[in-house]
């Protein structure tokens, strides 16, 4: 039984924040979900989609971000509660709807979570989403804990109800992707019926409804003022004070602590952060002198607190405030609870050390000189490693100084050694076949590199076509290679409409790439990019003319494949690998870069590592010599 | 209830795809049984595909700690891989910290390509003892082993090293919640095989 099951209130359980996010949202009785996939949102979805037969409400994968907070608005103004759930960059998708759905207003408790990605651990950006808060008007909960994450959650259902307006929830990945415990409170019961009455139109009476929107945000800034989200520890009337939100309570807790300050420094931990609960930031902050911002990338609580403080100069004095601005705290990346320490050590006048300063040095030393690097690679038997060795060998043949517009998934990795330093651009979702249509009309200006758009599938669903048309409508020299998987294989593989399976693994229809390229008209292929030569040579083929055109490298994400079948054994024959003698400049191990294939010291022959070979055999297909054989498992 | 340091910081690391995920999720599991606030901060997404990967476990009587282990403060390090555990033990270790390892390689693509060295394990595994309180070796792939149950074995070996305060059973308890009937069997094998191994060293 998934934990999001059980109905025991009061045990305490280890949970996921994306687990505790959609917890919350089923101990509100949520009765509409959706999503689209994205680090480090995405097990939010994968959790409610689990539960949702057996509690009865709904569950989709969306085909983008636009349509899944789109649909899930629907639900709000039917009377339900909806909650849908993204990463940082999906908010700039739907941020079209958001900004005219907020005009509207809603109805039904709408709930919309971001997952941001501070140091864009696995993202093109490290945006920071609250500013879309405030840019939108609508209140904005940021979760501190995975407790939080829960009840914040189950709140903010509640909230959106009576101020008839989205509620935003933003996590980052430091909450959304670790664990730790968390209290269920109980399941209600909920009887269900939709029903669209009234209207809701954002496009007349712009202003006075732009107004209305302010008196909302008003009213939650009321709901705030009181919200036990919001909290103060340390002794009453510190002189300094750490202001933090989100992810920065627990490191400020233990930064203090390890510092040894409880005493002198009072932390106001805010849960609220859009619009401000002002009167209670400013009655704990009246005998401030000194204040230190704590957040994860912009400086957003920052910017405004001093607004705040500074409409308060009268009553509060002069403070002091560290944060950002001030260059103690990074306004990039994430933060820890050393940064922290170091930024309060260095405003005290304190000395903090982690460790010892010999052993840091020697540790150190060994960490930049001794220990290799270990860059991400494509898994063995991944079909991108082929596609994009293609795609290389492709471009060389043609010989035009051709190169490659990337785009966002698994084969984003391509920018690297992994897929052989063939992606030239990398931005964001459908930039790829974008870009390359502007590339693709610049033969006028004596520009004359092929250009070829690399896009996963569910890529091509989410944000390709409308390029591919342009490119199409506007005849542009591109060549688009759909990098075909068959699933969202960078977040964990969930379905797309491509994929024949939906949020809750039953069978959906299935639209096919290849007919919308067809209606589209251009010219289109599809190959197994395991047979290399041929695809190298189809790909040369489909640069040597103009115009628009398709190439589908269609084959399974390995790590799903693998799971449903025996795995071939693969391994070198000894007799007919020649080693250093062939000529191929150990091509297996050392140019293809397949993690499977080591190079043996003392026999000086390449070997298979069996432990991490998944028996693909493409490599068979590749060695000059035939010395790879693939046994049938 | 009271631990002898509070909080006790666990280090799981190893390679993308060697189930460092689930390895946490058992031992945090187990220590939740026992009433303890636990923490666990994953490396997710890019890192996952072959890259280096480590779970932060902190255990706590007290309060719920912040995901990330601070510089220096590794506890206890579990290596799936030796030089990972090398590279974690550059930036959490200590003298005091304990480590039990796999002394298994996977080389990254770097040193396959023949840009970067893989000193010989021994070695590796000599500059991990100079630099913490004692190095506990486990053999994960020995007479054709499931590899992908390396992760759980080495959960064994934590079990059964006695460094962290949670009962064997407990461990048990928590693989018999998170996995599937399928896999319970093969996992269960291996964890005990781990208790097994670390205890005759």
């Amino acid at each position: 039984m998934s934990i999001l099951a059980i109905d025991q209130p009061g045990r305490s359980v280890l949970m996921m924040g994306n687990e505790a996010i959609a917890r919350g949202a089923i101990e509100a009785g949520v009765d509409f979900s959706t999503a689209y996939p994205g680090t480090p949102s995405s097990e939010i979805m994968e959790s409610l989609a689990r539960v949702a037969e057996h509690f009865g409400f709904y569950a989709e994968w969306s085909t983008n971000e636009m349509v899944a907070l789109e649909a899930a608005a629907a639900a709000s103004l039917s009377g339900l509660r909806a909650i849908v759930a993204m990463k940082q960059n999906g908010v700039n998708v739907c941020s079209d709807f958001l900004l005219t759905v907020n005009l509207s207003g809603t109805k039904g408790g709408l709930v919309f979570v971001v997952g941001d990605d501070p140091s864009a651990i696995s993202s093109s950006n490290e945006q920071d989403s609250r500013n879309f808060a405030r840019f939108a008007d609508l209140p904005l909960l940021e979760p501190a804990t995975f407790q939080e994450a829960k009840d914040m959650t189950r709140w903010a259902f509640e909230l959106s109800e009576r101020v008839g307006l989205p509620c935003m929830i933003r996590s980052v990945t430091r909450l959304s992707h670790s664990r730790g415990n968390v209290k269920l409170a109980e399941i209600p019961q909920r009887s269900r019926s939709a029903r669209f009455e009234g209207s809701y139109i954002a496009g007349v009476f712009v202003p006075i409804k732009h107004a209305e929107l302010h008196q909302k945000l008003e009213q939650a800034r009321e709901e705030f003022e009181g919200s036990e989200f919001n909290w103060y520890v340390g002794r009453e009337g510190a002189r300094f004070v750490i202001v933090t939100s989100g992810s920065g309570w627990l490191y400020s807790r233990e930064a203090v602590a390890a510092l040894g300050l409880d005493e002198e420094v009072g932390i106001l931990k805010i849960g609220t952060t859009w619009p401000l609960p002002e009167r209670f930031i400013v009655d704990h902050l009246r005998q401030a002198t000194e204040v230190l911002i704590v957040e994860e990338v912009d400086p957003f609580l920052e910017q405004n607190i001093k607004i705040l403080l500074a409409e308060q100069a009268k009553t509060l004095g002069p403070i002091e405030v560290y944060g950002a601005r001030s260059g103690h705290l990074p306004a990039f990346g994430d933060i820890n609870q050393d940064k922290v320490a170091r930024a309060l050590a260095d405003i005290r006048g304190l000395e903090y050390r982690a460790r010892d300063e010999q052993y840091a040095k020697r540790a150190g030393e060994l960490a930049l000189t001794y220990v290799p690097p270990r860059l991400p690679t494509f898994c063995p038997g991944c079909p991108h490693r082929a596609s994009l060795w293609a795609i290389k060998a492709a471009l060389k043949l043609d010989g035009r100084d051709g190169f490659v517009a990337g785009d966002i998934g698994c084969y984003s990795l391509g920018v690297g050694p992994a897929g052989f330093w063939q992606l030239k651009t990398l931005h964001c979702m459908g930039a790829g076949i974008g870009l390359a249509n502007g590339f693709g009309q610049l033969g006028q200006f004596a520009f004359d590199q092929p250009v070829v758009a690399v896009c996963g599938d569910s890529t091509f669903f989410h944000a390709a076509i409308p390029g591919l048309i342009n490119a199409r409508f506007n005849n542009s020299n591109v060549l688009m290679v759909v990098l075909d998987n068959g699933g969202t294989a960078m977040t964990g593989f969930q379905p797309h409409p491509g994929s024949g399976t939906d949020a809750l693994g039953r069978p959906a229809p299935v639209v096919e790439i290849e007919a919308i390229c067809k209606a589209i008209g251009v010219e289109v292929r599809v190959r197994d990019p395991f047979e290399v030569d041929r695809a190298i040579e189809e790909l040369y083929d489909m640069l040597q003319d103009g115009g628009a055109k398709v190439m589908v490298f269609r084959r399974k994400c390995f790590l799903v494949e693998s799971r449903e079948k025996a795995k071939p054994r693969v391994f070198v024959d000894p007799e007919k690998c020649i080693g250093d003698e062939c000529g191929c400049a150990r091509f297996c191990s050392r140019v293809f870069n397949c993690p499977g294939i080591i190079w043996d010291q003392e026999a000086k022959r390449a070997k298979i590592d069996e432990v991490v070979c998944t028996g693909c055999g493409v490599c068979a297909t590749l060695c000059p010599q035939g010395a790879i054989v693939v046994e049938e498992g | 209830m009271a631990l002898e340091k509070d909080p006790l910081n666990l280090i799981i690391t190893g390679v993308g795809g060697q189930g460092n995920v689930l390895a946490s999720h058992i031992v945090a599991s187990a220590g939740i049984r026992e009433g303890l606030y636990v923490t666990v901060g994953e490396t997710y997404g890019t890192s996952q595909r072959g890259g280096a990967v480590m779970s932060h476990v902190r255990f706590s009587f007290q309060a719920q700690c912040s995901p990330l282990i601070p510089e220096g403060q590794a506890d206890i390090v579990v290596g799936l891989e030796p030089m990972e555990a090398l590279r974690v033990i550059t930036a959490f270790g200590n003298p005091k910290t304990k480590i039990i390892v796999s002394p298994r390689p996977i080389y990254p693509i770097g040193v396959l390509s023949g840009q970067a060295k893989y000193p010989p394990v021994e070695e590796v595994l000599g500059k991990l003892a100079d630099l913490v309180d004692t190095v506990q070796v486990v053999k994960t792939t020995e007479d054709g082993d499931t590899p992908l149950a390396a992760n759980v074995l080495m959960m064994g070996a934590l079990a059964g090293s006695g460094l962290v305060p949670i009962p064997i059973g407990s461990f048990e308890e928590a693989m018999r919640e998170i996995l599937s009937p399928r896999d319970l069997e093969t996992n269960l094998r291996a964890f005990r095989k781990g208790v097994e191994a670390i205890r005759t060293g």
